[in-house]
């Protein structure tokens, strides 16, 4: 490893001379390995990884920035053999697309010699990363449970639509119940609504029939609350104080927050901007003076019409 | 053969048979809507039925088309991702449309045009790659599902696309607003089921889709032009999707990958469940509409209770289907043996 930051630090200085095949060899090469983005969140991944990989190149001319997304665990597993052969990286940022069937592969990557880091997803066997950068899932299921305790009072109702039954949906979902029991708000049911606007929109209009006193919504996604507030504004039950929590930080949401919108008045995020954070780290690992290797969890901020500003990146699709 | 068979000795019994058949599915919803009414009285309030209503009418009115590709011997899987990919184009052709055309009705009206044509088009070239292509329709509808949801994720950038504002205020009445109490997403769905209903049961074309699904080679020698009435059902499949794209659009604005996801398989089993036989031959417009009701009514009553684990939602749909088919199913065999 150390030859290596020493060579980097010859390329820095002046290995601009040398020549193209000479230069390759000595750059830190870095793969980043996602799914092909299919929705809004991985499409703001995507995009995020682009600055970040900009960004990254510009201040280190010698780092190179892979970037490989597949459409299925299949493709994600070969990818990650072409990196490994094709470009001989020496760390791997991944993102995989499911724990189980890329646990092997990472591995395969490890014994080549590469850092790895994992993002978002665990692999199924522990200790096979050096770095593991997530959101973090029963914080954002806490801290909406927060702001609902700070907003309602004894004897409020609420109702949750929760997102595709997964692990990241029982955490949120777990711990924002956790947090709100003993508060005396009544949780009238919870649904699936699949962090879909479609789903969110039908849920919400069965919920307004079924229940006709509901003072709150935790819509944990803000897909499923834009379905919400459509359903809401149809029923005429958007007044009154009714508001919807959603999370991830969605660019339209944020610049809602930002105009002080009432019935969303704060979100939760969960970034997909964390590629970008674990792409830096990775970097760091080669560059900075300070350790790296650990868990880099990310703080679920209440994004609120103060601070909204600062998560709001409008060039990017989500 | 024995499809052949039964259908004529259903012609030759109408009177029975026709009741017999109209009940296996209306016996189910009435059911379910008793069991929804005991589970929470709140189901049968007028919010909530105008609600199940309007949201039957996409895949109702999607159903309707499926009904003639199913009758005539065909499948179509590609609706879904149809419907998506519409719905992509007509955001982003509207958005663009606002500088030259402003935010008003004509927009939406390009809109709504750019819609149907899209969907005869991508009806006609499933169709034509089925007939002229000699290409299973499986393996034609199958390959363009794949095309149609990918497009829509590269128009969207992998992203959701979102209709621009001012259109939407000019463009939301269209599912939110009612005329003699009914949505007009309502209205667009019985005006479809009625011109279905005519065009199965009381056209040459009808009765040419039947013709063709029973027995294509008899039909063929029968002098009907079997390519052209093949392609004609994939395009009133296609323009039966544009209507539901265009009261689809209004309600959200929006269209992403996650648009219109299994549609496909929630039509045809709205199609199988009111008694069109899937092996084509024999197509029913009315038990269709009364499949995508049921259907549209499991996912609501689901929701009206907590009794059931949420994640039993997939055991209770797949139970109600298999029910709802079997007891129209024996009603056939009621039929028959009644009959001889």
């Amino acid at each position: 490893m150390s030859m290596k930051k020493a060579l980097g630090a010859i390329a820095v200085t002046g290995a601009l001379v040398f020549a193209g095949a000479a230069v390759a060899d000595e750059k830190i090469k870095i793969g980043v390995s996602y799914p092909t983005p299919t929705h809004a969140w991985a499409a703001g991944m995507n995009w995020h990884a682009e600055q970040a990989e900009k960004r990254l190149e510009k201040i280190y001319p010698d780092v190179d920035l892979i970037l490989v997304n597949s459409p299925d665990p299949g493709a994600q597993a070969s990818a990650l053999e072409d990196l490994v052969s094709v470009h001989q990286i020496d760390a791997l940022v991944v993102l995989p697309f499911e724990s189980e069937p890329l646990t092997d592969p990472v591995l395969n990557v490890k014994k080549s010699g590469a850092w790895i880091t994992v993002v978002d997803r665990g692999l199924s066997q522990p200790g096979i990363e050096d770095l593991y950068v997530a959101g973090n899932n029963p914080e954002l299921g806490r801290v909406s449970a927060q702001y609902m305790k700070g907003r309602l009072k004894d004897g409020d109702n609420i109702v949750i639509l929760r997102g595709i039954p997964t692990v990241i949906d029982n955490e949120r979902f777990d711990a924002f119940m956790a947090e709100i029991e003993g508060s005396g708000i009544n949780v009238l049911d919870h649904k699936h609504a699949n962090w879909n606007r479609d789903d969110g929109f039908e849920v919400m209009q069965d919920f307004l029939s079924r229940f006709p006193d509901i003072d709150a919504v935790w819509a944990q996604d803000d897909d499923i609350a834009i379905g919400v507030v459509a359903a809401l504004k149809q029923a005429g039950r958007d007044g009154d104080g009714m508001f919807v929590v959603g999370g991830a930080g969605m660019k339209e949401t944020i610049k809602a927050i930002m105009d002080g919108d009432e019935l969303v008045p704060v979100d939760v995020l969960y970034p997909p901007a964390m590629i970008a954070t674990a792409m830096d780290a990775t970097v760091n690992a080669f560059k900075s003076n300070g350790p790296v290797a650990g868990r880099y969890i990310l703080g679920a901020t209440l994004i609120t019409r103060e601070n909204a500003e600062s998560y709001y990146f409008p060039e990017s699709p989500f | 053969m024995t499809t052949a068979s039964e259908d004529t000795a259903a012609k030759t019994a109408k009177k029975f048979s026709v009741d017999f058949k109209t009940l296996g599915p209306a016996i189910a919803l009435l059911l379910l809507c008793i069991i929804g009414f005991m589970l929470n009285p709140a189901f049968v309030s007028e919010g909530n039925l105008t609600n199940l209503l309007t949201r039957s009418a996409f895949i109702g009115i999607i159903a309707v088309g499926a009904t003639f590709v199913i009758t005539a011997g065909g499948i179509d899987l590609s609706v879904g991702s149809m419907a998506a990919a519409i719905s992509g184009v007509m955001i982003i052709v509207m958005n663009n449309a606002i500088e030259t055309m402003g935010s008003g009705v004509p927009t939406v009206l390009l809109g709504c045009g750019i819609a149907i044509l899209l969907g005869i088009g991508a009806g006609w070239i499933n169709g034509a790659l089925t007939t002229k292509g000699k290409i299973e329709a499986f393996i034609v509808t199958l390959g363009t599902m794949g095309i149609y949801r990918s497009l829509v994720t590269y128009f969207a950038d992998g992203g959701t696309l979102s209709l621009n504002f001012d259109i939407r205020g000019t463009y939301r009445p269209v599912y939110y607003d009612s005329f003699l109490g009914l949505p007009f997403p309502v209205w667009v769905f019985i005006g479809v089921a009625i011109c279905g209903w005519l065009l199965l049961n009381r056209t040459a074309f009808g009765r040419y889709c039947t013709a063709i699904g029973s027995n294509e080679a008899v039909a063929k020698y029968s002098a009907i032009n079997v390519d052209r009435v093949k392609t004609l059902t994939y395009i009133i499949q296609g323009l039966c999707v544009s209507f539901a794209t265009i009261i689809y659009v209004p309600r959200l604005g929006s269209a992403s990958a996650s648009t219109g996801v299994l549609w496909e398989l929630e039509a045809i089993a709205a199609v199988i469940i009111g008694g069109t036989v899937l092996k084509g031959g024999y197509g029913r417009i009315g038990g269709t509409i009364l499949g995508a009701l049921i259907l549209t009514t499991i996912g609501n009553i689901l929701n009206f209770t907590d009794v059931i684990s949420n994640y039993l939602n997939g055991t209770m749909q797949g139970l109600i289907i298999i029910v709802a088919v079997l007891l129209q199913r024996s009603d056939w065999k009621v039929s028959k043996s009644g009959k001889s």
